[in-house]
């Protein structure tokens, strides 16, 4: 729903908060904009749930444009039941609901009074970060479809899609990360505190009875470190080292190893006090940077594939009648009824009913296209007008969308793999550092002092153990990525903000992503519009759900509403109908009478209008662009960065184009889906880094093949589909900005590196000299990672700051 | 000293039980969820004492 800027003296429906246009309802003291506010408001107050709107003003969604009579009759499907209920004991159940339209404190609070509204509701609690709401109900009192109809009555319609019921459902759960956390920092603060009488030579004078206890202590302390908190990191070692790759936590391994063998050997033979402080000390700040590094955005999903759009059930005719199927049972040969506004699940062919088939999912192109009996339809587009019927001849993971989804995934495989700064690093650190090591200790070798070599050998590799090196990255860009976030972009992970500062193409598409959805300039030509006329279009026009039409009827709005007589809609021509003895019609230039061809087929759309087979005029609807759209290709080419433009429309746009694509840039029309990813493959191939900024609808191929791909949304928390980064429309101006500031977060992490680099070579210098104290280690460890934590976190910060950005 | 063995084996049966007390909140789900019940205690339950409150107020 956009939010058009209201104006004062219109009444606003207390329920939802739209304007109340066509007829008011006044009940209960209160305005209503339609029956269906009304109704849930009845239902709320009868049940002494009016606090609802105390909380906020205007909470819910409007009833006025919602569908109605989804039955859900697919819950009670035993196959669906299962996959979707969580918990049952044959009598209590439990399930989760992901409610898109969760957004405010009113929400939370009724959908946690739902017992109040259904008695075999034992509980509910709202996520609000997932929108998910998740109950335990009686199943013997209420069952899954009645809890599912009575949250769409309330305007909470729950999300069901193929993906909840088909793929294993990701519980996204942290839970051991934390378990560890807090079994490091129990035995590291443990630890430290037995060491304390070592750090200050207190030992020596109470004899050998503590200081045995005490390092047998530690050793029994930092077992569950070793053997549970740190596994993480020798698993991602092994892995790497599998594969021939040193990733940074191979250095890591080898440091904890090589620490926690030798402090063993020391406290057992009794010739040292050992590093366990040290070595707990390290795993609990590594962990830290860990779960700040993927403590990302629980309710924006980066993955979503086309399993998530498309509904899990569909309206199959079994011997003529209706049944409700799951899609996964959709088989070539079956016959369906799809509805007004529903999706098609699977390519088929239309056997009955005026088709007019909506594939703005698929192309962007938003006017609906006429189908005729017999010819085929693609899955993914939507049905708009009347209910037809058809027959599937694909099964749905065969369909024409389904398969470009699967083709980019192919693409996507690790082929790519983004090879970090963070690789390259640790790959030379961990080299210098063993050649460094071994040099060391051959020379003692060499001047026969074994137990110096050894000594200067491990002390190299356990004071070079690159902890500040592995925390710099996580803390410098998890602070970015947050404000990254306040700022309304929202990145899937830390590694999108050092793509993003390494792009130098920047591709965008036009519809949804430049354009305004559903947003046009409309100007009027032709004879004068009466109020008379202006009420008979309006009215006309708000009998149709065509893209044009509701355009047309919002720019209209405010005239009054008559009554229309014998509607005709002929789907991608016009509607016609008679009002107060007038017929008029609205529509193509064709479908108004051969004289509104003679006007020039020009750039924008047009729409005629006629009365008694009279032409009188035309709107003309122009795209209406984001605002400071300029600003961001200006500062992107300052910036050096080479912008394309790729759209699935035609050019009629071409020309306002030009003014914001300034010279050199390429601009591309008419391209498919398909068309679009392999430009962004081939400009890939001839070495640039690009970055495509889509809507995300009939981009996604292009999103996923990009080396960054951005999905634009008026609202995050609706679908987008895999992508890199979801940057809402409202700071769509900021792109260059966003630019700046990941490259300005690469500069923190280099100076970082340096930092922790110094920090090493001191430790170094005293390390080669045989003679490393547990003392000095526990301090100097700890004092870099602290430096670097600090440096980062506000380095980041400042550089926000300069970049222009709101912290 | 001896009284050290003790203390020290005292200082270690309450630490683990804070770890205890750790694993547990982890386990019922308290670090699932950190923003709703920041809201939802803002939530009245009565709307009946929140309406006088309102009232008073006006």
């Amino acid at each position: 729903m956009n939010q058009q800027p209201k104006i004062h003296t219109e009444t606003l429906c207390y329920h939802c908060g739209e304007p109340c246009r066509e007829s008011t309802i006044t009940a209960h003291n209160h305005e209503f904009c339609c029956e269906g506010c009304k109704l849930v408001y009845e239902i709320l107050s009868e049940n002494n749930l009016t606090n609802y709107y105390r909380l906020n003003a205007c909470p819910a969604p409007s009833a006025r444009e919602r569908r109605y009579g989804e039955r859900y009759d697919y819950l009670e499907d035993d196959k669906v039941r299962q996959k979707l209920i969580s918990y049952t004991d044959g009598k209590t159940a439990q399930v989760t609901f992901f409610i898109p339209h969760i957004h405010c404190s009113s929400c939370i609070w009724l959908l946690e009074h739902l017992y109040k509204l259904d008695k075999g509701v034992k509980r509910s609690t709202v996520n609000f970060l997932r929108r998910e709401v998740s109950l335990v109900f009686d199943e013997n009192e209420t069952g899954l479809q009645r809890v599912a109809i009575l949250l769409d009555k309330l305007g909470y319609a729950p999300h069901i899609s193929l993906e909840d019921v088909e793929g294993a459902r990701k519980t996204v759960s942290n839970r051991q990360a934390y378990y560890k956390l807090g079994v490091a920092f129990f035995c590291f603060g443990n630890i430290m505190l037995l060491s304390f009488p070592e750090y200050f030579g207190l030992d020596t004078m109470r004899g050998e009875g503590f200081r045995n206890l005490f390092g047998y202590l530690n050793i029994l302390l930092s077992l569950p470190v070793l053997l549970y908190a740190d596994t993480g990191f020798f698993k991602s070692a092994l892995n790497g080292f599998r594969q021939g790759r040193l990733n940074m936590d191979f250095p890591i391994s080898l440091g904890i190893v090589v620490m926690y063998g030798r402090s063993l050997y020391e406290i057992l033979s009794g010739t040292g006090a050992g590093y366990m402080d040290t070595f707990a000390g390290l795993i609990f700040f590594m962990l830290t940077g860990r779960m700040f590094q993927d403590k990302s955005y629980q309710r924006l999903s980066f993955e979503r594939d086309y399993k998530s759009y498309f509904p899990i059930a569909v309206t199959a005719l079994v011997q003529g009648e209706e049944k409700s199927i799951p899609l996964s049972e959709l088989k070539p040969g079956t016959h369906i009824r799809v509805r007004n506004e529903e999706l098609i699940p699977a390519d088929s062919i239309l056997l009955r009913g005026v088709a007019a088939i909506d594939y703005s999912f698929v192309t962007g192109e938003q006017v609906p296209v006429p189908i005729q009996s017999g010819e085929r339809i693609y899955a993914g587009g939507k049905q708009v007008g009347a209910s037809i019927e058809l027959e599937v001849v694909n099964e749905v993971s065969q369909s024409r969308l389904t398969q470009l989804w699967n083709e980019s995934e192919l693409y996507h495989s690790d082929a790519k793999d983004f090879n970090s700064i963070v690789d390259k690093v640790s790959r030379i650190f961990t080299l210098v550092v063993i050649l460094i090591a071994l040099s060391a200790g051959s020379w003692y070798l060499y001047q026969n002092q074994l137990p110096t070599a050894l000594n200067a050998f491990t002390a190299v590799l356990i004071i070079t153990c690159p902890c500040a090196l592995a925390l710099s990255y996580p803390f410098a860009l998890g602070n970015s990525i947050r404000i990254f976030g306040k700022n309304r972009l929202f990145l899937k992970n830390t590694k999108v903000i050092e793509k993003i500062s390494r792009i130098d193409r920047v591709v965008f598409d036009k519809t949804g992503t430049i354009t305004i959805n559903g947003g046009a300039e409309i100007n009027y030509h032709g004879e004068t519009l009466e109020p008379f006329d202006r009420s008979a279009i309006l009215s006309l026009a708000s009998q149709s759900g065509h893209p044009l039409s509701k355009m047309l009827a919002k720019h209209l709005s405010g005239a009054s509403l008559s009554h229309v007589q014998s509607y005709v809609e002929i789907p991608g021509k016009g509607i016609s109908g008679i009002i107060k003895n007038d017929s008029y019609s609205i529509g193509s230039a064709e479908f108004n009478g051969p004289s509104a061809h003679s006007v020039d087929e020009s750039a924008q759309t047009r729409v005629y209008w006629s009365k008694n087979k009279e032409v009188k005029g035309y709107f003309a609807m122009k795209n209406v662009y984001r605002e400071g759209i300029q600003d961001v290709t200006i500062g992107l080419k300052k910036r050096g960065m080479r912008l394309s433009l790729v759209s699935g429309d035609n050019d009629s746009e071409k020309l306002n184009l030009k003014g914001y694509f300034p010279n050199g840039d390429d601009l591309y029309f008419k391209q498919s889906p398909a068309d679009k990813l392999s430009l962004v493959k081939s400009w890939q191939n001839s070495g640039d880094k690009v970055m495509m900024v889509g809507d995300g609808l009939n981009d996604a191929g292009a999103l996923i093949q990009s080396d960054c791909g951005i999905a634009v949304s008026d609202d995050v928390n609706n679908f987008s589909p895999a992508c890199d980064g979801i940057l809402d429309s409202k700071s769509f101006r900021l792109l260059p900005r966003f630019m700046d500031f990941s490259r300005r977060s690469m500069h923190v992490i280099y100076a970082s590196y340096a930092i922790s680099l110094i920090y090493n070579c001191v430790g170094i210098w005293f390390a080669i000299q045989g003679d490393l104290s547990p003392l000095f280690a526990a301090i100097i460890m700890p004092l870099s990672t602290v430096t670097i934590i600090l440096f980062t976190t506000l380095g980041s910060g400042w550089m926000a700051r300069r970049s222009g950005l709101s912290l | 000293m001896s009284a050290l063995f003790l203390l020290i084996g005292i200082s270690l049966i309450v630490a683990t039980a804070f770890l205890l007390a750790f694993v547990w909140s982890v386990k019922k789900g308290q670090y699932e969820d950190d923003y709703t019940p920041a809201i939802r205690i803002l939530l009245d339950d009565e709307p009946g004492e929140e309406q006088q409150t309102n009232k008073q107020n006006n």
